[in-house]
């Protein structure tokens, strides 16, 4: 005998039946939402790959935030490297009366050594490569930039002190700085025009780099040759080590939405196994019947085994083709976040979205079906001889097994993937324990009930570990959808609330120390108020009493960051009003023979710093040591200007500073800004405004991602509860045909349905509310340290959206048992 | 209507058939049945004869192919299926082979169903006097599952007799119970019966039980093969 032939033509027999389908759906469903997963990082991962040599516009890059050592360039000149130097700062761009803070560029005509610019003469046009720089006296923008502004192509911009004509629409640059997702907009300019802006001075933040280009062995070699030990502000990157936060950016978000994914696995894994077990007992008499006419049990399972891969088969390619299209979706979402457009998708998901589908059916449907060759040929004589029943224990084993085979491969960080299957776990274990005990007491409202409500609950109580299994697979969907909704808005709102209406919107930095009294006085006059000024000096933490500080010995990454980085120092004769001081105390104003450091408290925790501790920082090459005689809270959310460690007055006055300040300015007077600008061209404004307005747009383009990702979790709680309702559609459709010979008409029948349905959207919508309530309340308490009132409005949503998915799915699911005929009763069943 | 107003349940010319493969299949032919009011009917037969699509015919759970029906003075086969329900649940009771409770429903809650279908405020009320009538009066809070075979069917028939039917239809209503039970089972619909003055019309293959009805027709391939 043929099984496989067998096999397939039982499959297209019982595709008809349901129970097949919804496997199918469910493996579809699942496969979709990971191969979209996965399909958007393959590009996005291609994309980096592919401009990892273009990523540094050269295959070597001194970066430093002081003028590039001469001997450096010398060097490479020996060394015959091909060299460019550019500087990179933040400077505001004025047209007429519009002000925007842009990420200048000043470039040399050597640059870039690797990769090309690209430019367009119209916003939205097609890009050209360009085999040039911004020509002197012009500058290249991009497209935000350029809106922004509006501005055409050929009128011209301030700069500084500089008057700069805007020639092309920048749309590329290989060593694009900043994240792989991009605040400021840009602008190119040549760097012999950089003396003309006046904007470099003393202590201005200015990134400087050296390019340089060769052979590799050449690069090699020049690399051994310099010496930047004792160069605190240089680092170099090669290729290798271009863009780390790249990588782990990546990294980070293909772990998680491929674990969000993997939430729509486990619950299509439920669907799959129950109806795998109705699909397995409605073969319980074919089987028997095929086992008398003599059929082997070996060969009943080869051919469950066939029917199953190939429908997993079938669906998983069906799935990977939805997900393929879903995620140009994601892309889509994300546009503007990505520097360029993607490159096309490899196959590498397609093999990826078979291989979890198959082992999604495998381990969750196949234990049921494997239960078939054990059936007793006698039960064609004997009805009650079934199969021994799955043992549960062992059927869950095998479904974690699954999904912890698939999560790591999937994620690629076990730890990470152990926390996630256990956090899921806990919280799918949360949600089932709590589902019963409502259940259990809404149980002892049910004589109180009017009828419809009565038999609704009843059902739910009677098919309590369904109703459980229901609750809890959309339960989890909705609960993530709430903290990516409502919940984000509260906390959102619950931090913007906290600030006062006057709270700075504006940042003023570069502000060089000749030019504080006359600023102060023109920004006192104009807007009627004192504008405090601080100082900032940079210096990098060497040692903490005699230890030197070593950022290798700091496993926590952020205090390693701290420890590598240059600080901002300021120094003051008295605490900030927003500060508190919580040991020690304040310096007093004659104490000027000693130096004195006051450190914030969650730095001095991170870096290991305590009350008494002797700190040496390294200023403009000059070590400086003082005590620390106070530690202070700050109230970092109040916009205002603060620092991490304060000095006494007499500690760092002598060292090269600049000043910054944070104010206020109504919008009826922002005109004061571009006075000022004008007059001090090199001071930099940073609008708060529009840099929170970028950020949440980010963070909102982030969160539809993953709200995009939890649709298909939510469309795995449907093929649950789809599941669910199929595995009692015979006993729905003989208890409906009961109620109709006892008289109920096709309303009252419908309303016992609407009540249950009700019943299972309103604990789900509780469950969730509560759910997403903890979590929220144990972020505001324990990640963004404030109070928080949560909306009521998600007691009323949560529910009214769980009833309206269980009710409309529900009713759905169960039309035909409504068209079922009263005389069903009279069957022997 | 038939001018004989005693006859509570009347069928005339009722035929049913059904599709099949091999073409339409006739389940009953030409049936014409009166039964008066407090009249006990045993309808006996083989399997197959027809006597289950009879009895769901002349309870109004299915439309003849041909025929009419008419129950207490209705038309089955000018109403529709709410119109039918309602007659069921107005004048009709049901006793079945395996008692067709509701699990999820209790004792009580399950013999106020049709009571509370119909509407009425003292479902509760109504429904223990029916459990007592019953013998128990003591378990009304049960599940069907808590229950033996013999309680259950007990329940049944309290259910069946709760909201005052004017006939009860019972389809082979000791089938799935040992004889003691059964026996039981019987006395009890047959007490029920008469003190409540209902017509009764029971389906059977058991000439025992047949026998204490006062009359009964014998049903072969569709069609009423004797009356007696």
């Amino acid at each position: 005998m043929n099984t496989f032939k067998f096999a397939f033509t039982g499959l297209k027999r019982d595709w008809y039946s349901g129970e097949l389908r919804l496997i199918g759906i469910s493996i579809l469903i699942a496969v979709a939402c990971l191969s979209s997963v996965s399909f958007f990082t393959d590009r996005v991962k291609r994309a980096t790959e592919q401009q990892a040599t273009e990523l540094l516009a050269a295959d070597l890059v001194l970066i430093s935030s002081k003028k590039i050592r001469s001997e450096y360039i010398d060097t490479a000149k020996t060394a015959e490297l091909i060299i460019s130097l550019n500087e990179s700062f933040r400077s505001v761009v004025v047209k007429d009366d519009k002000l925007e803070l842009a990420e200048v560029k000043a470039v040399d005509s050597n640059y870039p050594i690797r990769g090309h610019l690209r430019t367009s003469d119209n916003l939205f046009s097609e890009e050209k490569i360009s085999g040039t720089i911004p020509s002197q006296g012009s500058v290249w923008i991009d497209s935000r930039l350029l809106q922004a502004l509006q501005i055409k192509l050929g009128e011209s911009i301030n700069l500084g002190a500089a008057e700069l004509i805007v020639e092309k629409i920048l749309t590329y640059e290989p060593d694009r700085g900043g994240d792989l997702f991009n605040i400021a907009p840009r602008l190119m300019m040549n760097r012999a025009d950089l003396g003309k802006t006046e904007l470099i001075l003393p202590g201005s933040r200015i990134q400087y780099r050296l390019l340089l280009g060769g052979k590799s062995e050449t690069i090699d070699g020049y690399r051994e040759q310099i010496n930047i030990e004792d160069d605190d502000h240089l680092r170099v990157q090669g290729i290798k080590d271009a863009r780390p936060e790249i990588k782990s950016a990546l990294e980070r978000a293909e772990q998680f939405l491929g674990l969000a994914a993997l939430v729509s696995v486990a619950l299509a894994g439920l669907a799959i196994a129950m109806s795998a077990q109705r699909f397995a007992i409605r073969h319980y008499d074919n089987c028997a019947i095929m086992r008398c006419l003599g059929l082997q049990q070996r060969q009943i399972t080869q051919i469950y085994f066939f029917q199953l891969m190939l429908l997993g088969l079938i669906c998983s390619l069906i799935g990977c083709l939805i997900g393929f299209f879903a995620q140009e979706g994601l892309n889509q979402m994300l546009i503007g976040m990505t520097q360029k457009s993607l490159p096309e998708p490899s196959w590498r998901p397609v093999l990826s979205g078979v291989f979890t589908g198959l082992i999604t059916v495998l381990a969750f449907a196949l234990p049921q079906l494997v239960r078939l060759r054990k059936i007793s040929p006698l039960r064609v004589l004997r009805k009650d001889l079934s199969p021994v029943p799955l043992n549960n224990y062992a059927i869950y084993a095998l479904a974690i097994f699954a999904l912890v085979l698939l999560s790591p491969w999937q994620s690629g960080n076990i730890n990470l993937t152990l926390y996630t299957v256990a956090g899921l776990f806990l919280t799918a274990v949360v949600l089932a324990l709590s589902a019963k005990l409502m259940i259990k007491v809404l149980k002892q409202l049910q004589p109180r009930l009017k009828m419809a409500a009565r038999y609704g609950l009843a059902n739910i109580a009677r098919r309590s570990n369904q109703s459980v299994m229901q609750i809890t697979g959309i339960g989890i969907g909705v609960t993530v959808m709430l903290l990516l909704t409502l919940v984000r808005t509260d906390l959102l709102e619950g931090w913007q609330n906290r600030l006062p209406d006057d709270a700075p919107n504006y940042f003023l930095i570069n502000i060089q120390p000749e030019q504080v009294r006359g600023i102060k006085a023109q920004l006192s006059a104009s807007l009627n108020t004192d504008i405090e000024l601080h100082p900032m000096i940079r210096g990098r933490l060497i040692k903490i009493n005699d230890n030197i500080v070593n950022p290798n010995a700091y496993k926590d990454p952020r205090a390693n960051r701290l420890a590598t980085r240059e600080f901002n120092l300021s120094y003051a004769d008295k605490m900030q009003t927003d500060n508190r001081l919580v040991t020690g105390d304040w310096w007093s104003l004659d104490e000027n023979s000693k130096n004195y450091f006051s450190v914030e408290e969650g730095i001095a925790e991170t870096l290991g710093i305590n009350m008494g501790d002797q700190l040496t920082y390294s200023i403009a090459g000059q070590d400086i040591i003082g005590e620390v005689i106070n530690l202070r809270w700050v109230e970092w959310d109040s916009f205002n200007v603060n620092f991490f460690v304060v000095s006494n007055t007499a500690a760092l006055n002598t060292y090269p500073s600049t000043f910054i300040s944070s104010l206020f300015i109504p919008e009826t007077k922002r005109s004061v800004l571009t006075d000022l600008v004008k007059q001090y061209p090199s001071v930099t404004v940073f609008d708060i405004d529009a840099i929170l307005t970028q950020v949440r747009a980010i963070m909102n383009q982030v969160v539809r991602t993953v709200e995009f990702v939890f649709i298909f979790t939510i469309l795995t709680g449907i093929a649950v509860l789809f599941a669910a309702l199929q595995s009692t559609h015979d006993e729905r459709t003989h208890e409906s045909a009961l109620m109709s010979a006892l008289g109920a008409n096709r309303k009252q029948i419908v309303s016992g349905l609407i009540a249950e349905f009700m019943f299972l959207g309103i604990i789900t919508g509780l469950l969730s509310a509560i759910s997403a309530s903890i979590i929220e309340m144990a972020l505001a308490e324990y990640v963004f340290k404030m109070d928080i009132i949560i909306n009521p409005m998600i007691w009323l949503i949560a529910p009214l959206v769980c009833c309206l998915i269980i009710v409309s799915t529900g009713l759905f699911g169960t039309r035909k048992v409504l068209a079922s005929s009263p005389m069903l009763v009279l069957r022997k069943t | 209507m038939d001018s004989n107003s005693n006859n509570i349940v009347q069928a005339k010319g009722l035929g049913k058939q059904v599709p099949s493969p091999e073409g339409t299949l006739t389940i009953l032919d030409d049936i014409n049945l009166s039964i008066k009011q407090g009249e006990s009917l045993a309808v006996i037969g083989i399997s197959g004869s027809g006597k289950s699509t009879l009895l769901g015919l002349l309870a109004g759970l299915d439309i003849p192919t041909s025929g009419t029906v008419v129950i207490n003075g209705s038309i089955l086969n000018d109403l529709d299926e709410d119109g039918r329900a309602q007659i069921r649940n107005q004048s009709v009771g049901f006793v079945f082979q395996s008692f067709h409770l509701l699990p999820g429903l209790t004792a009580l809650e399950n013999t106020a169903l049709p009571l509370e279908l119909a509407g009425s405020k003292q479902a509760d009320e109504l429904a223990k006097q029916r459990l007592a009538d019953v013998g128990l009066s003591e378990r009304i809070h049960h599940y069907p599952n808590q229950l033996s075979g013999g309680e259950q069917q007990r329940v049944a028939i309290a259910r069946a007799f709760a909201s005052n039917p004017k006939i009860l239809f019972a389809d082979e209503p000791t089938g799935n119970l040992d004889q003691k039970t059964a026996q039981r089972i019987i006395d009890l619909i047959f007490k029920m019966n008469k003190d409540n003055g209902t017509t009764l019309v029971m389906v059977t293959h058991d000439d025992a039980l047949a026998s204490l009805c006062d009359r009964k027709v014998i049903m072969a391939g569709g069609r009423i093969t004797k009356e007696s």
